[in-house]
């Protein structure tokens, strides 16, 4: 059961195009997931239509026309055109990571390639636009996530098993959004290590003298 | 805008998906190519640009016509996805990769009471958002257009969406159970 979901302005800007795109992995990776924020952003897109459909009463739009011979022309490439195949890019039943993040990955959770951080925790940074960071983390069951705030917007996405800090407990599917106001000590539950897509738009800080040292170091 | 407007368009579409119908098709060009092409430029294209791309979202509209599903989107949207991703193309922006998508399979069609709700409200919620405050309006519009950061989307955006999120909650609850 999924309790900790996307925020409206995170699925307006996802709808509208206009996100990093780390961030776009995490939203769609929570909305594969997420049948609510599935619905959420399909109300989204909605608002878009409209957008699209009232383009033109707006005075400046209102002129718009096609070329002449746009038509002509367009169903001219549609008899040159080969149909488009449905591809629906699917993980399997029971994979960890579902799509788009198997992608990212280049499979399931065993594709993952860990660099240890030490004390056990492990990091993969997935390759994407500069605007921001994605990362893969492994918490062991029981150790607790640096004591860390934030210095831009950060959303971490659970996969396999489940973290808690002074206020929520986030399961699989749950994201949380943390942001500068947000300064907390999450702790990885007993029983199954932890796993979960952190991204950012700003480096973490880290308040323990170690885990600074070493963040340039470690890109985290 | 008649309260049948979306019904007709997802008639129209459906006819280009199944028999390749070029008046069918001619409708909704003339309909949404313009409007395509002033998106884009909203978006800021120049006007050689807008028209050339506006051109392919006609294109990739035939092509996928029949991946259409009217039970979770009006033709409206559908078109707004095909001209969002081809702006996101276009002006090189950051790459936005999907949810895995769950598709009918295409022995399985929509309900046809989901698609005439769904329809409706879409309707509905054109009809909200132009009767918006003119400020509040304008910013949902720059938004859409890509003129606004995610940051400085108010985090309560005020739009009406609860019942068309519901509906299409529903529809989704429906694809589940027949996928399983």
């Amino acid at each position: 059961m999924i309790t900790h979901h996307l925020s409206d302005n995170l699925l307006m800007a996802y709808s509208a195009g206009t996100l990093p795109e780390a961030f776009n992995l995490a939203v769609a990776t929570h909305i594969a997931l997420c049948d609510d924020c599935r619905a959420r952003l399909a109300s989204f897109d909605a608002v878009g239509g409209a957008v699209l459909d009232g383009v033109l009463e707006d005075e400046t739009a209102s002129t718009t026309r096609m070329e002449s011979g746009a038509l002509a022309a367009t169903l001219a490439r549609i008899k040159t055109a080969a149909p488009v195949a449905r591809s629906p890019q699917r993980a399997p039943q029971n994979a960890l990571l579902p799509e788009p993040l198997a992608s990212y990955v280049g499979g399931d959770v065993s594709q993952i390639r860990w660099r240890n951080l030490g004390g056990g925790v492990r990091q993969m940074l997935i390759p994407t636009s500069e605007h921001a960071t994605a990362r893969l983390l492994y918490i062991p069951a029981g150790a607790a996530v640096p004591d860390h705030g934030h210095r831009g917007l950060e959303l971490t996405l659970v996969l396999q098993g489940a973290f808690a800090d002074e206020d929520a407990r986030f399961g699989r599917g749950d994201i949380e959004i943390a942001d500068e106001g947000t300064e907390h000590q999450p702790v990885a539950e007993p029983g199954e290590d932890c796993i979960c897509l952190a991204v950012t738009d700003a480096p973490l800080k880290f308040r323990a003298l170690l885990p600074r040292l070493a963040q340039p170091f470690f890109r985290i | 805008m008649n309260s049948g407007q979306g019904t007709e368009w997802v008639i129209l579409l459906r006819k280009v998906a199944d028999d390749q119908d070029t008046d069918a098709f001619t409708a909704l060009f003339e309909h949404f190519g313009p409007r395509v092409k002033a998106f884009l430029m909203k978006s800021g294209a120049d006007h050689a640009m807008a028209e050339e791309c506006a051109q392919d979202v006609m294109v990739t509209v035939w092509k996928k016509a029949a991946q259409f599903d009217p039970s979770r989107a009006s033709v409206a949207t559908w078109i707004y996805t095909i001209a969002r991703n081809r702006r996101i193309d276009m002006l090189r922006r950051d790459r936005r990769p999907e949810p895995e998508d769950l598709n009918w399979g295409p022995e399985e069609e929509p309900d046809q009471f989901d698609v005439l709700g769904l329809q409706q409200e879409s309707d509905q919620l054109a009809a909200a958002i132009a009767s918006l405050p003119e400020k509040q309006r304008v910013m949902i519009e720059r938004a859409y257009f890509g003129d606004l950061s995610h940051s400085e989307i108010a985090e309560e955006t005020g739009l009406p969406l609860g019942t068309i999120k519901s509906r299409i909650r529903l529809a989704l609850e429906r694809l589940r159970h027949s996928l399983s």
